[in-house]
């Protein structure tokens, strides 16, 4: 394999979870409820298809409980914001503070006896690549070949979250409830319900990129194995300005961050290890200055207009 | 009949006092619930929890030891929190005040001779804990970006540039590989009252009232407030909105800094790894919880460093992970989330006999 295939397998491979929670994010952003809690979600849905593959063998079976989980963690989210009314940003922190203290709780507490009833430092089955060995021996190509199916199935999931959005009835009623639920009401979009759908929608998404973390990324269950993943998604979803085909580019952008840091280390450079781990996360600022920068002189706004408040027909 | 939502006049007062409280009692029910599940009896659980962090002298130094940091960093979170502007950056921002007190206290022995070492260091964690929360303040009024996501980012640098300190150039050369500073001289050591717990409490229990006045009885607050409550009204009073964004929020720095200036000169006595083990998230929860208002922040915190150290004795006691306390942390904000509804709306029971008698816009 070339180096630049390489690079490119590695960036594609750690861009995977990013881009469907990414795109679990922006749908749910575009109903105007802005979720926080992602990294909490992914840590749940990492610890719970890690946790359920390890008992029962069957990967299928692991991605199905951690849907489930993020599904409930997103309706536990949607309840508080819309029938509760809740602070959007405080719910979402309670969600990811929450799912942090779970997850580590149940890592030392769901594993076997023989591990001292911990699930860290166990190995189970893992999503295998794909593609035929003669396929990452063809340059750039190989690299979008040799993957899991998770990563197929984004490659699916992109264009489709981008034809639904744009191309689709429910993806107009979709984005008017995100961008002025008060007259999608007036036309007959029931916004509570729009709002807890793709809410929960986004969570399973979200939750399924946690999952990708522990079956197949860095195989196995470690306390916050997602190291911030969740909260550079927040930021994925700003850069691609809530446009589905757009979350590719910011995913493959921390994903070759992520992919150069690897290369520094194993080249045995003289910046300590410290400073290149701090990259996605100066990245991930630096861009969004840019990103924010940019949409206010070119007079774009790219945020749902209704994002973070919440709708109450009473209120008018 | 039907079940409907009136917007308050004002807030509720009963409820805003009502609400913690029996938020607290659902977290009791739903860990309960949870310690069932997996096979320990919940209320020998929380005997063990309460004697843990109260039952000994011990066990209360060491809650207070929690409490303190809570009470500064739940300080801070508070009066970011009020201006709308969401700091949870509190954690980074401990993780620099705790940096720069022990840059001072190791290596200002010189020109700081006696007690003066522990004031410089305190002030520079102060001032450190300011600078680091400024950077997303002036990036907010300046460009608006997005300040949850910068304050997050800016705590994983700040971690990663304490650990590349105590692994590296601060590393104890004596210290046998052990990855932490060599100890400060004890002129930079904060007096302690018992146990580990030192006069920190007394500054974290001032400042809250100090907060409160400030916040309550001055022009100043009056001005935090109604930006707080509208910033378009806020500007048409002619309240200069950006600049007192700013300060306010490198105050809530500041308080969150000098925290970590606390650690280091009243806990571990060195820069080590350790000091950022998530108060600064708790944080979250205390200002929350006390509903951003500074006199109930020191009682919240002292609950929920209960909590932790509670945990901590469940691990050693009845072998459940210490996490346990973490995990009833944040089941608590869920139905205090909840109740916020009850102190804003009324809920009012509309039947259909008075719909001909009072036309109501809202019935379906």
């Amino acid at each position: 394999m070339d180096f630049l295939t390489s690079v490119l397998t590695i960036t594609i491979r750690a861009g995977t979870s990013l881009t469907i929670a990414t795109i679990g994010e922006i749908l749910t952003e575009r109903s105007g409820i802005l979720n926080l809690g992602v990294e909490g979600i992914m840590l749940m849905g990492a610890l719970s298809a890690f946790a359920t593959v390890f008992y029962t063998h069957s990967i299928a079976l692991g991605f199905l409980v951690a849907i489930g989980i993020g599904g409930l963690l997103a309706l536990l989210h949607a309840f508080l914001t819309t029938t509760m009314r809740a602070n959007q940003v405080v719910s979402g922190l309670s969600i990811t503070l929450f799912g942090t203290g779970f997850s580590s709780f149940l890592g030392q507490r769901l594993g076997p006896a023989s591990n001292n009833f911990r699930l860290v430092g166990l190995r189970a089955e893992r999503i295998a690549p794909l593609a035929p060995d003669w396929a990452e021996k063809i340059p750039i190509l190989g690299a979008f070949l040799n993957q899991d199916i998770m990563t197929y199935a984004v490659y699916l999931l992109i264009p489709i979250a981008w034809f639904f959005l744009y191309k689709t009835r429910p993806g107009l009623w979709l984005r008017s409830v995100g961008e002025d639920p008060q007259t999608a009401d007036a036309m007959g979009i029931d916004v509570i319900k729009t709002r807890y759908f793709y809410t929960i929608i986004g969570g399973m998404l979200i939750a399924l990129g946690g999952a990708h973390l522990s079956l197949s990324y860095t195989p196995g269950w470690s306390e916050n194995i997602t190291g911030g993943r969740g909260w550079i998604v927040i930021a994925l979803v700003i850069f691609s300005m809530w446009n589905p085909a757009r979350a590719v580019w910011g995913a493959l952008l921390f994903g070759g961050i992520n992919a150069v840091q690897f290369r520094l280390q194993a080249s045995g450079t003289s910046i300590p290890a410290s400073f290149l781990n701090m990259l996605p996360y100066a990245g991930t600022i630096i861009v969004l200055v840019v990103m924010t920068w940019w949409e206010a002189l070119s007079k774009r706004v790219g945020a749902p207009a209704a994002l973070g408040t919440s709708y109450m027909r009473e209120d008018k | 009949m039907k079940l409907l939502f009136e917007k308050r006049k004002a807030s509720s007062v009963p409820a805003l006092i009502l609400v913690p409280f029996v938020s607290f009692l659902v977290s009791l029910v739903l860990t309960a619930l949870l310690l069932e599940i997996f096979g320990a009896n919940p209320f020998k659980t929380f005997a063990a929890m309460a004697v843990g962090a109260f039952g000994s002298s011990h066990g209360f130094a060491e809650t207070l030891v929690k409490a303190i940091p809570l009470m500064m960093t739940g300080l801070g979170v508070a009066i970011a929190f009020r201006l709308r502007f969401w700091n949870i950056g509190a954690e980074g921002q401990l993780t620099m005040g705790g940096v720069a007190a022990a840059g001072v206290a190791l290596f200002m022995e010189r020109f700081l001779p006696g007690r003066s070492l522990l004031v410089g260091a305190l002030l520079g964690g102060l001032l450190a804990g300011a600078l680091w929360a400024g950077v997303p303040a002036l990036l907010k009024t300046s460009l608006k970006v997005d300040e949850t996501l910068v304050t997050l980012m800016m705590n994983y640098i700040a971690i990663l540039y304490s650990e590349f300190l105590y692994y590296g150039p601060w590393r104890d050369p004596k210290g046998y590989g052990f990855p932490g500073s060599r100890m400060f001289s004890a002129d930079a050591w904060l007096p302690r009252i018992m146990g580990r717990a030192h006069i920190g409490i007394w500054i974290a229990v001032a400042l809250a009232i100090i907060l409160w006045i400030v916040l309550k009885r001055t022009r100043w607050g009056f001005e935090l407030q109604v930006i707080g409550a509208s910033q378009r009204a806020a500007r048409y009073q002619g309240i200069a909105v950006e600049r007192n964004i700013v300060l306010a929020v490198m105050l809530s720095g500041a308080l969150c800094g000098l925290a970590g200036a606390f650690e280091v000169t009243g806990i571990s006595h060195r820069l080590q790894q350790g000091l950022s083990i998530g108060y600064g998230y708790t944080a979250i929860i205390v200002a929350w919880m006390s509903q951003l208002n500074p006199l109930a922040v020191p009682f919240v915190a002292i609950a929920l460093a209960a909590l932790a150290v509670g945990g901590d004795q469940v691990q050693m006691v009845m072998g459940l992970p210490a996490a346990m306390g973490v995990v009833m942390q944040g089941l608590i904000l869920f139905p205090m989330l909840a109740g916020s509804l009850f102190t804003e709306y009324r809920l009012s029971v509309v039947r259909p006999e008075s719909k001909a008698s009072c036309p109501d816009p809202v019935e379906e």
